[in-house]
């Protein structure tokens, strides 16, 4: 978390709309039932507030194609974090996961994939947690720039970017429409 | 907000913001005690010195639960059988521990005004667990914490903090820290316990029992120390119990039915409440208590919780 | 050995001289004042002008620490930090190691003053033997010795009895008893001042009234017994109240006021600095003011530093396990016309009287005045100099203040010891 002062963004383009968007999300949720063969013994876990709300949507949406009620827990990073600054006054939100991951294909999903930083301190978080059979990762979007060895089982979309871009990602349920732009910051 | 200070050794000196942030970030770490592996490396390679100067178990402990569960390397220097007790000064142990480059040094001390002197002597972060009775910031912390889970907020709540006001750094901490919070708070003990202008620090005095427990949401017993029976400030402990300490009777009869009560701990039964309230559906104290580790957790993390030396 | 001291304003109350004005001093004694004075041959002359020619300083409160605690002052040390600070002459009290409470002592510091002091040394005999309050001290082989006055200082007679007897015996003498006033009793183990601070701090006080009780019950034994009595470092409004209507009663009583009472109060004790523990301790603003009242019309008689140096090692650490005490030589004049005659508080004449020629009187001292046949000690001051305080230059061997880093102006010039210019 940086304490420089952040850059006036302006958006660049709209990448994906409340259609595309909820398509993506779709066509991850029967990838994730076909891989897995199934959904027994499915657990999600979402990252920071938008990889929650889209954890939470999956399971939704496995739970209307295959019936199942699947658990999705709430994971927070923050002290994993390989950058942990706490003058910077991150905002701990806390972990909620309030079922065993022992033995669970856990799913962790969060919005956006970038350095694979964040992915890293999860992994470890979840192994402090306790041990799941196995970890996949799904990601609505990838847009590259990878700094260590992490892939997503599952994408919604990827997109290359330039590092001086960024990816934002809004849901209804926090931002109040669904959409995926790209940004850059302001001309001085 | 964020937490810029090097130290934590006063509630007097933060504003609201600062409290809240520090009770936030306790809050959300509590979690860490449920956990099966209860780590987290957020505090991996910073080394944790505690010096106690004063024996306290409870305290000690709970900071070293703190620092470990936050993956920290924590030591302990309790002072009886080691250099001070050979005579090396405060100042001089002070600056040897400095010489071995800790992140933090939690420090517990007999006489006001011993953290204040470390922070100004030490470059690493001090956390006052006690000074004499000057303050104790992370017990108020754990009170302010434990409160806002019983009661859901902290504006308008009352507050009575009953004992031996005059020497407790408890009642100094959580006087400031509820009073910022919008809290109101009364003290009441025997007036040769009680310290001259005390409605400066910005609360009430009440000298009967009855007159402090009645329509407040939260009553906090104080420890009273034997040494106070060697003085001249009351007369006798069975005098003191029979008029200020807490029984079920008083409590039933003057307070409020949804009252909660707190204590620092440890619980001198029969004195300042009878086992009957200690340990009876009011008490809290084993809340408080496990509230403590959280609280240190926090506090640890806010201080030395950087990895890189600014920000990026 | 003749010297000129020219063209300076003259300040001394006791002849009632404020003019610019020579002093031709000789043999070690004032010759005369006057304008335009005529120097003989082989005169040395030192050029005053704009500075002030007063009186040499007196300060009658201050703890030399030799014999016994040579490690934090010694005789020689203190007699330069007196003279660096603009003092001509000092009385020391008796809490040294051996407690000053016979012939023998006396003699020992009186011969040490000679051979190794550079101002002027009075010593203070104790009042009871080792200070410890049980019988009295041989007083009259004290006062013979050449001791100027009486105290227990660090401590107070607690048995009113006794210090009775102590009143009674000393009369003859004319010689003065000195009061550390303080109930010990209600100082028991404390800190610093007891009121809104150190409520505030957890610190344990002593309340006003511990100060007070013992000022009103020395008052009335000076009653009883026609004795002379005076209060040192007299700190609270209420002392003050009880010592200015004692003397409209007639009672032979008199003050002192330390610099730091009169500059500091109970909030410096925030910082938790050991520099700001001594007794009596630093009380509010409401005493302070009462000071310096009392300071300007008289009912307290003079100042005294209480010059008290210890060994840093005595004065870091834990503030309710430090020594009392603060130096006070090499500070107080700065101290006292930066911040009480340059805003105007205290005329410069009041000030000048009451650091030489009420001293002088109190103790029967010669010296604090001009006048021709006094000895020669003058302390001539500098209003415009500017100087930052810092303790490491002192001459003293401590350096327990709570000032260092003021910049003050206004200070000591030049101090001449009968006759002799002492070095800067």
């Amino acid at each position: 978390m940086s304490s420089k002062p952040r850059p006036r963004l302006r958006e660049k383009a709209q990448v994906l709309d409340d259609v595309a968007l909820d398509r993506a999300l779709t066509r991850i949720a029967h990838e994730i039932l076909e891989k897995n063969a199934g959904s027994s013994g499915l657990a999600f876990v979402g990252l920071r507030t938008r990889g929650v709300t889209l954890a939470q949507r999956l399971a939704a949406r496995i739970g209307r194609i295959d019936g199942a009620t699947l658990p999705v827990g709430t994971l927070d990073i923050t002290l994993y974090r390989d950058d942990l600054d706490m003058r910077g006054a991150p905002v701990i939100r806390g972990t909620d996961i309030p079922f065993s991951i022992k033995d669970k294909t856990v799913v962790l999903v969060d919005d956006v994939l970038f350095t694979g930083r964040t992915v890293r301190a999860a992994l470890d978080a979840l192994i402090d947690l306790g041990r799941p059979r196995m970890i996949q990762l799904a990601i609505l979007v990838d847009r590259g720039h990878r700094e260590v060895p992490i892939r997503p089982d599952f994408v919604g979309k990827n997109l290359p970017t330039s590092r001086r871009e960024s990816v934002a990602v809004r849901l209804r349920e926090h931002d109040g429409e669904d959409q995926v732009v790209i940004q850059e910051p302001e001309e001085a | 907000m964020a937490w810029t200070r090097k130290d934590l050794l006063t509630m007097r000196e933060l504003d609201a913001a600062e409290i809240l942030t520090l009770v936030d970030t306790a809050a959300s770490l509590q979690e860490i005690a449920s956990r099966e592996i209860k780590k987290v490396p957020a505090l991996r390679g910073k080394t944790i010195v505690n010096l106690f100067y004063e024996s306290s178990t409870r305290t000690r402990t709970s900071f070293e639960i703190a620092g470990k569960w936050l993956s920290a390397d924590v030591v302990n220097f309790s002072i009886s059988g080691s250099s001070a007790a050979k005579g090396e000064s405060f100042v001089d142990t002070a600056r040897n521990i400095a010489a071995m480059s800790p992140d933090v040094v939690v420090v517990r001390h007999s006489s006001a005004g011993a953290a204040t002197l470390l922070a100004r002597e030490l470059p690493c972060s001090v956390v006052n667990a006690g000074d004499g009775a000057h303050e104790h910031p992370t017990q108020a912390l754990l009170d302010l914490l434990t409160i806002r889970e019983k009661k859901g907020h902290f504006e308008g709540l009352g507050v009575a903090i009953v004992g031996d006001i005059a020497h407790s750094r408890v009642a100094r901490s959580n006087i400031h820290g509820m009073r910022k919070l919008g809290m109101t708070v009364t003290v009441a003990g025997p007036p040769t316990l009680i310290p001259p202008f005390v409605q400066e620090l910005g609360c009430k005095v009440a000298y009967r029992l009855e007159d402090a427990i009645r329509d407040v949401d939260v009553i906090m017993m104080l420890r009273l120390q034997n040494e106070r029976m060697a003085g001249d400030l009351i007369p006798s402990l069975r005098e003191y119990a029979r008029y200020w300490g807490l029984s079920l009777d008083k409590l039933h009869a003057h307070a409020r039915p949804d009252v909660v009560i707190m204590h620092p701990g440890p619980v001198n039964r029969g004195v300042e409440l009878s086992p009957e309230v200690a340990d009876g559906p009011y008490s809290v104290i084993l809340d408080q208590v496990s509230r403590g580790v959280a609280v240190r957790m926090g506090v640890l993390l806010l201080l030395a919780g950087s990895k890189s030396a600014e920000a990026a | 050995m003749s010297l000129l001291i020219r063209n300076g304003r003259v300040v001394d109350p006791a002849t009632s001289v404020d003019a610019v004005q020579d002093v031709l001093i000789a043999d070690g004694v004032i010759e005369r004042t006057g304008p335009r004075l005529a120097a003989p041959p082989g005169t040395e002359v030192l050029d005053a002008t704009g500075r002030v020619v007063c009186p040499g300083f007196i300060d009658m409160h201050v703890h030399l620490r030799e014999p016994g605690h040579e490690y934090k002052e010694t005789i020689a040390s203190g007699t330069r930090a007196a003279a660096a600070g603009g003092f001509t002459a000092v009385c020391c009290m008796a809490n040294t190691n051996p407690v000053n409470d016979n012939g023998a002592v006396t003699d020992y510091i009186r011969a040490k003053a000679r051979v190794e002091g550079v101002v002027r040394v009075y010593p203070i005999g104790a009042v009871t033997r080792g200070l410890r309050g049980e019988v009295l001290a041989e007083l009259a082989e004290l006062a013979e010795a050449g001791c100027v006055a009486f105290s227990d200082d660090g401590r107070c007679v607690m048995d009113a009895a006794l210090y009775r007897r102590a009143m009674e015996y000393t009369l003859p003498f004319g010689a003065p008893v000195i009061s550390h006033a303080e109930d010990h009793t209600l100082s028991r183990d404390a800190a610093m001042h007891e009121g809104v601070v150190s409520t505030e701090l957890g610190l344990p006080g002593e309340p006003a009234a511990a100060e007070e009780v013992m000022v009103a019950r020395d008052i009335l034994l000076a009653e009883l017994t026609g004795a002379r009595v005076h209060i040192a470092h007299i700190s609270t409004a209420g002392a003050v109240r009880l010592v200015r209507d004692a003397k409209a009663r007639g009672v032979r009583v008199s003050a002192e006021v330390t610099p730091h009472h009169l500059l500091l109060t109970e909030d410096a004790v925030r910082t938790f600095d050991p520099n700001t523990k001594m007794k009596p301790p630093l009380r509010t603003k409401r005493d302070v003011e009462a000071l310096l009242e009392a300071l300007a019309d008289g009912t307290i008689d003079c100042v005294a530093t209480d010059h008290a140096p210890h060994a840093t090692s005595e004065k870091e650490g834990e503030y309710d396990r430090a020594a009392n005490g603060i130096l006070g030589l090499e500070t107080a004049v700065p101290l006292l016309l930066d911040r009480l005659v340059r805003p105007g508080r205290l005329p410069l004449p009041t000030l000048v009287a009451r650091l030489s020629r009420d001293p002088a009187r109190l103790l029967g001292l010669p010296g604090g005045s001009l006048a021709p046949g006094s000895p020669a000690d003058v302390t001539i001051l500098d209003l415009e100099a500017s100087v930052t305080v810092d303790p490491r230059r002192f001459r003293s061997r401590s350096r327990n203040t709570p000032f260092g880093g003021w910049t003050l102006h206004g200070g000591p010039w030049r101090t001449v010891v009968g006759g002799a210019v002492l070095a800067p």
